[in-house]
């Protein structure tokens, strides 16, 4: 459903981020991006909602070409990819519920957006995904009173009410605490397979990524270095993503899981 | 910090030679354009009235005691204009720095080769110039009164607004309006939903804070004719009334204070 | 689905209002509103003196266009000189005297009665206006620069060690706590834990009170108290608008420099 072409991004300042990334992620499958810091897995995500723009190469979202969108149409698109942030990037000064509802600003007009007069369908697909998010006693809370783990879950919300084809998920657990980190990381899987959502998740923590997801992708200075299943992923494959290190613990501590 | 050998002896100094000499040097310069500069002014002063400086500040000080308290009745009025002048000036230039505020800053200008430089343009003369020299040139314009006071408070604060308010918005959290941008908002929601909200508290703070420093400003703008008690300070001065300048001076300091008190309370009730 | 969800499907829902009781919110719009209709009613404009004012308003706009620093030439660059000398001086003596009273003005290492002291004159300095100031002092001492400087010292005071005050009350304790457990002294506490903490931003303020005092400096001259403020409000007398804007022109420039150079120390400052 997603596909990325000889996608590459030079920084303005020289830094190959990407060089030439192919890959397809079907309807419904969550798929992991692990790597090392800088290896540009930020950017790659970010590339495909167009928050950082690609240098060269493809994307096809079913079937729209994405990289030559601009203003409307480029907006349109970004609807159908709900995002969610590594520190949560709620706007900090607005209460959950507006926060949940700026999921919708893709869908209704600035006059509506600035006066606060969502479509009532909105309110309500916003109250539900609060109450399946457990938060909905907070609706009217600001969102810097929130937890980390409850911020996250407002994030998942934002995310899912703009009701996207494909989640687009950076480092969700890195300010998390171990716990609430396997919390977040199961309501995000959940909600892919409730609606079929296909999701790239950023993830660091690869023992967290092999417990939860289908497929992991293991990128390294901008480039494939790993495409397969979890189990596939053995001592020597890390090591090409990550360098030496003894990786004993980490695939061991997984099969314990298992 | 540097390690030299001497004898054989580690000898531990904050700085090398260079540096050290660098700042004696800098303190030596600063020091010769104090003595300089001190010797400009002294050149030019009346010695003998600076030594005679006492006997007059104990004779004006003795006409100006009692202040004349019946006078205060006639303050009213010019109180009345000077909080009109400072309050409408503040909302003034309000509405006029957050365009260019955001005309200004480097994430939201619309364009960085002349717009930007538009702005800065704004606020850099408007600020450079004190509410004063605006006073006296609107006076020299509009004529006088508090309408030529109300403008020139207004365009003294747009500068001073627009530049804090610029930076507030170069401070935010830049990930905040990456996750509007990323719903697919247009660029007017992502400024009201990513922006706007991140700089409201220091847009409540620059406006009260604002707000105070226009009171006091407004106080004296009367002197060259721009409305205000300033207008009072100005005739008493002008007929040696002492007693009703001491007077209007403990006005314009309880004003200062009021004022200082309700903007505290203010920022209190916001932030 | 949960019952408490039930109940609030099809429910409007709107942003809670910043002023949570309605009855106190109501009467604040309300106030607002008579004020701006009285404050609006109470000003007198002398609409037809603004008309042809707007001529005047033109030919100034016009006068920026073509400057006349020539035929006043000694005048300003006297007027000048004379600002900047101001400006220095009253800087240096205002700093000089801010950082102890700064010191003693901050309630986490002075002592209450010190502190009081401190904190009066702070509280007196920037309660008095600038203007009103040297208004006063040129009575005391005659006119020239001599009261101008004063007046700048007198406000730098208040200015820069309240900022200080503040600075030294903010500085991180765990810092001056680690010197302390060393068994340092009083001075060597200060010395170590808390000068290096707010050196940067004490250099930084005085460069932007150096800013500040030139341009008060350039309006001291308009009540007597030297700097270019009074060959301004003579160009301003007789109209003559074209040296009017060079004077103008002449003091953004010198602020501008003055604000790219405190740009400069405090970037490196950091």
């Amino acid at each position: 459903m997603l596909q990325l072409k000889k996608l590459s991004k030079i920084y303005k300042t020289g830094d190959k981020a990407l060089s030439a990334v192919d890959l397809t992620v079907p309807q419904g499958q969550v798929m992991a991006l692990i790597g090392p810091s800088g290896a540009g897995k930020s950017t790659l995500i970010r590339c495909i909602n167009r928050l950082v723009e690609p240098t060269s190469g493809s994307i096809t979202l079913g079937d729209v070409e994405i990289t030559s969108l601009k203003g409307n149409s480029l907006r349109q698109q970004r609807r159908r990819m709900g995002m969610i942030f590594q520190e949560y990037a709620l706007v900090e000064r607005l209460t959950v519920m507006e926060n949940v509802l700026s999921g919708r600003l893709g869908y209704v007009s600035f006059v509506r957006s600035f006066l606060r007069k969502f479509p009532q369908k909105d309110i309500d697909e916003a109250f539900r995904l609060l109450d399946r998010v457990e938060l909905l006693d907070m609706t009217d809370k600001r969102a810097d009173e929130l937890s980390g783990g409850q911020r996250q879950r407002v994030g998942i919300a934002r995310a899912l009410i703009q009701d996207p084809a494909l989640l687009l998920v950076d480092e969700p657990t890195a300010s998390l605490d171990p716990k609430t980190s396997r919390q977040i990381m199961r309501l995000i899987c959940e909600m892919c397979e409730e609606r079929k959502l296909a999701a790239i998740v950023n993830i660091h923590d690869v023992v967290l990524a092999k417990s939860f997801v289908q497929r992991i992708v293991g990128l390294e200075q901008g480039r494939i270095v790993f495409d397969g299943k979890p189990d596939d992923l053995t001592e020597k494959e890390l090591t090409k993503i990550y360098g030496e290190e003894d990786w004993e613990d980490t695939i061991k501590k997984d099969e314990s899981l298992a | 910090m540097v390690v030299l050998k001497k004898n054989d002896l580690k000898v531990w100094q904050r700085r090398d030679r260079k540096a050290q000499f660098k700042i004696w040097a800098s303190w030596l310069f600063g020091a010769a354009i104090f003595m300089w500069s001190w010797q400009q002014i002294s050149e030019v002063t009346t010695w003998f009235f600076v030594w005679d400086a006492p006997r007059i500040a104990a004779d004006i000080g003795s006409r100006a005691m009692p202040p004349r308290w019946e006078y205060l009745s006639t303050l009213w009025r010019p109180l009345w204009d000077t909080l009109n002048i400072a309050t409408l000036g503040t909302v003034l230039a309000l509405l006029m720095a957050v365009p260019i505020a955001f005309m200004a800053a480097r994430n939201t200008t619309p364009s960085t080769l002349f717009v930007r430089p538009f702005a800065l343009l704004v606020i850099v003369s408007t600020r450079s110039i004190n509410s004063l020299i605006w006073a006296l040139l609107l006076v020299a314009i509009i004529g006088p009164g508090v309408f030529a006071g109300l403008i020139a408070i207004g365009i003294r604060s747009i500068g001073f607004c627009a530049k804090l308010l610029y930076e507030a918005i170069e401070e935010i959290d830049y990930t905040q309006v990456e996750a509007i941008t990323a719903t697919g908002a247009s660029r007017w929601q992502v400024m009201t939903y990513g922006i706007v909200p991140q700089i409201m508290p220091a847009f409540a703070g620059i406006a009260i804070f604002r707000w105070d420093i226009n009171l006091r400003e407004s106080t004296v703008l009367g002197l060259v004719g721009a409305g205000g008690i300033g207008l009072q300070l100005q005739g008493s001065l002008n007929t040696l009334a002492w007693s009703q300048v001491s007077l209007i001076l403990v006005v314009i300091l309880a004003a200062v204070v009021v004022s200082e008190a309700v903007s505290a309370k203010a920022r209190g009730a916001i932030i | 689905m949960s019952s408490n969800l039930e109940l609030k499907l099809g429910q409007a829902w709107s942003k809670p209002p910043f002023i949570k009781s309605p009855v106190l919110r109501w009467t604040l719009v309300i106030c607002v509103l008579l004020y701006l209709v009285a404050a609006f009613s109470s000003i007198e404009v002398n609409w037809s003196r603004v008309y042809d004012g707007l001529e005047h308003g033109w030919r100034f706009v016009l006068a920026f266009a073509s400057p006349d620093l020539s035929s006043r030439a000694t005048d300003i660059r006297e007027g000048l000189i004379e600002s900047a000398v101001i400006t220095m001086a009253s800087t240096a003596v205002g700093i000089a005297l801010s950082v102890p009273i700064g010191l003693g003005a901050a309630n986490n290492i002075s002592i209450l009665p010190v502190y009081l002291l401190c904190r009066g004159i702070i509280t007196f300095s920037r309660a008095l206006n600038e203007i009103v100031l040297a208004i006063l002092l040129v009575a005391i001492f005659g006119f020239g620069p001599l009261a101008g400087f004063l007046t700048l010292s007198f406000a730098t005071i208040g200015f820069l060690s309240k900022l200080l005050a503040e600075e030294i009350e903010n500085i991180d304790k765990i810092q001056a706590e680690a010197v302390r457990s060393t068994g340092a002294t009083w001075l060597q506490r200060f010395d170590y834990g808390i000068f290096p903490q707010v050196l940067p931003r004490l250099i930084g303020l005085s460069m932007y009170r150096l800013d500040i005092n030139f341009r008060e400096s350039a309006v001291l001259g308009l009540v007597g108290a030297g700097g270019i403020g009074a060959t301004l409000n003579t160009a301003f007398d007789r109209y003559e608008f074209d040296t009017a804007a060079a004077i103008l022109l002449v003091i953004i420039g010198t602020v501008m420099v003055l604000e790219y150079l405190s740009g400069i120390v405090r970037f490196k400052m950091r």
